[in-house]
């Protein structure tokens, strides 16, 4: 086959029913995935192709989907348990947290939990504080969770594939803001990119480290510096467990610079513990503080405006960038 | 010997006994210093769950509480690598990773142990989903306790197995308190049962102080579950001792302790059973000595066991083949021999 234009939230489509045409254990579970189709259309049809008892309708019952989803990996099925809302994470976290990463842990090795949980946050839809957030961090400050945040649209389905392969429990993330944006889906490429960070434009000024939809913003950026003659380096992460600080590592070690940039809150955050990783490492190397571009420290508000405002756009990292490497004052400096 | 399945009321006085003399060891465990922590749930008082357990088959799985010793005796476990566990011993079933509150076996279709109150029912919502679709015929049983009655994934578990009708047994042990609060000062009505059938279960309230009774019940309500009836049963029993080994009961009367431990299944089975003629007081004091004998040498067992080697930390975090997390030591290292070079 070859690689085709389509958008996220068909690839994603795609590689659900590839999955479950594949292995008979795969089921798909959660609110809304059959005959709505999923609140964001990623289910849709599946229903009719697979049948009511591989693609579960669920009562508005988050703890128990991802509880039932717990026990049926548990039992030689391979459950996808769809939660609507990376936010509704408050209703489901201990079975999360508590139950499905520390599972084969707890219990010495004798079994995992072998599912997916799919999920999207991020802002773009004026949904407000509790349908926008970014909530990676309390994923990934989960020892036993694999933790996957796709950008494009090739990288939708191939993580999932291989998400459906992996022995252990994975919070997939995708992004609200990405479900229409369309790419180019090779489906014979090679599965060598889990846990695999990836150079999406070279540069030799400095280096931003960043994933899921700011990969966008990130890309913009770039594209505005080039342009003024500052040549970004910037790395798609797409997995935050496995974290891949080796591509880091070497592209800060040749820029001298680093920023990072997240859709997430600032404090406490993934931005936290990559300027960490990237401080530790490339410490000699380093002629800059390393700078995180990340959401401000509010809960997101509704307006447009405001949603827009409290997100890093292009703008604003290009602007760091220029402050970081050329000391160029950026347009909301104050007198 | 196999302890699974029903075997007549010899067979469950036997477990029972072999419950309470396990506890006891527990007990004696922690006296000697030689139990992982104190948080120890001892299931004295509630050896009746045996009939529960013996309503279950060889394919049969179950999830427990925190306080599940007695239910996995019941269901074959091997009282050494249980009381190794417990101690965190290399040998355990969880090889000193999970102890009492998360001791699990997929061999004798123990699903898990869980410290979380709620945390381990909806895991039979998925393992009934998994028998449903594959057709096998197999049921899967969470044990709980009353204080799980207030939980609300309780409910919603109820609820999805009523309306997919799954193969599965909700069995609450009510033994009157969740922690130091007695279940009157914690439910606004205590018909439990009722509940259950609101939600479309099959639901029955039975005394634990008879263990055939708690059997016979619990055959109809398994029974059932295996057709398609999804099942709730609330055996109604007493916590003789404190929540865990630190508790010394403030919360609770002298008075009340006595007429609970009262009503006690072990000895009441014991006088049943010689009352109309199955066993003489010479056969059950044999059964208890060789009990006692088998206990006593889990607890020797687990005192001289080897503890886990410091380098199986890292293991099981993640599966077989995947990548290790990296040990804090190493990272240190490699940063600093890094900057200094």
């Amino acid at each position: 086959m070859t690689a085709i234009e389509t958008t996220y939230r068909d690839a994603l489509r795609e590689a659900l029913a590839d999955a479950m045409r594949a292995d008979e254990c795969v089921v798909i579970m959660g609110e809304e995935v059959g005959l709505y189709g999923g609140a964001y259309g990623v289910t849709k049809n599946l229903i009719a192709d697979f049948g009511a008892n591989r693609v579960i309708d669920t009562p508005i019952s988050e703890p128990a989907i991802i509880g039932a989803a717990v026990g049926a990996a548990m039992s030689g099925l391979r459950p996808v348990a769809e939660l609507m809302y990376v936010d509704f994470a408050g209703m489901v976290m201990d079975q999360l947290a508590n139950q499905a990463a520390k599972i084969r842990y707890m219990f010495g090795g004798q079994i995992g939990v072998p599912m997916v949980l799919r999920t999207q946050g991020g802002t773009g839809r004026s949904a407000a504080a509790q349908h926008s957030q970014s909530l990676e961090a309390w994923m990934v400050h989960t020892p036993g969770l694999r933790v996957a945040m796709p950008a494009t649209v090739n990288d939708a389905y191939h993580l999932l594939r291989h998400a459906l392969t992996l022995p252990d429990p994975v919070v997939f993330i995708e992004h609200k803001g990405l479900y229409t944006r369309k790419g180019t889906l090779d489906k014979d490429a090679p599965d060598a990119d889990w846990g695999r960070a990836v150079v999406r434009r070279p540069g030799k000024d400095l280096t931003i480290v960043t994933y899921s939809r700011m990969l966008f913003e990130t890309l913009a950026a770039a594209e505005t510096l080039a342009a003024s003659g500052l040549e970004a380096e910037v790395i798609d992460l797409r997995c935050l467990n496995p974290m891949d600080e080796e591509t880091m590592t070497a592209s800060v070690r040749r820029t001298g610079r680093a920023m990072v940039v997240t859709e997430a809150v600032m404090t406490g955050g993934l931005s936290a513990e990559l300027a960490a990783r990237i401080q530790e490492s490339c410490f000699d190397f380093l002629e800059e503080p390393v700078v995180r571009v990340a959401g401000e420290d509010i809960p997101i508000p509704v307006s447009p405006a405001l949603e827009r405002g409290s997100i890093p756009s292009a703008q604003l990292i290009a602007e760091t960038a220029d402050l970081l490497v050329r000391r160029r004052t950026p347009s909301w400096a104050t007198a | 010997m196999s302890f699974g399945d029903n075997q007549g009321p010899l067979r469950l006085y036997t477990t029972m006994r072999r419950i309470r003399s396990f506890e006891e060891r527990v007990g004696e465990l922690f006296v000697r210093g030689e139990s992982a922590g104190s948080m120890l749930h001892l299931s004295i008082g509630e050896e009746s769950v045996a009939g529960v357990c013996a309503a279950m088959t060889e394919g049969d799985t179950f999830t427990t509480h925190h306080r599940g010793h007695g239910i996995f005796i019941a269901r074959g476990a091997d009282p050494k690598r249980m009381m190794s566990e417990i101690a965190g011993k290399a040998d355990g079933y969880c090889h000193g990773k999970g102890g009492s509150m998360h001791i699990a076996d997929m061999g004798l279709g123990h699903l898990g142990a869980n410290a979380i109150v709620g945390g381990g029912i909806p895991h039979i919502i998925g393992a009934g989903l998994a028998y449903r679709n594959r057709g096998e015929g197999r049921v899967s049983v969470a044990f709980f306790g009353d204080g799980a009655m207030q939980q609300g994934i309780l409910y919603e578990s109820m609820n999805m197995a009523a309306l997919w009708k799954l193969p599965v047994v909700f069995c609450c042990i009510n033994n009157q308190y969740g922690m130091g609060t007695r279940v009157d000062r914690s439910a606004g009505r205590l018909a439990f049962d009722e509940r259950a059938r609101a939600f479309g279960l099959d639901g029955v309230v039975v005394d634990g102080l008879d263990v055939e009774a708690v059997n016979a019940a619990a055959a109809g309500i398994v029974d059932g579950a295996r057709n398609g009836r999804p099942g709730f049963i609330s055996l109604e029993v007493f916590r003789f001792f404190g929540h865990a080994r630190m508790d010394k009961s403030p919360y609770r009367s002298e008075e009340e302790e006595k007429a609970g431990r009262a009503k006690d299944p072990v000895l009441f089975t014991r006088g049943s059973l010689a009352a109309r003629g199955i066993a003489d007081a010479a056969t059950l004091d044999g059964i208890d000595a060789d009990v006692a004998a088998e206990m006593d040498a889990a607890l020797e067992h687990a005192v001289k066991a080897a503890p886990p080697a410091l380098d199986i930390m890292f293991d099981d975090v993640y599966g077989p083949g995947e990548p290790r997390p990296t040990p804090v030591r190493s990272r240190i290292a490699d940063i600093l021999s890094e900057a200094r070079a």
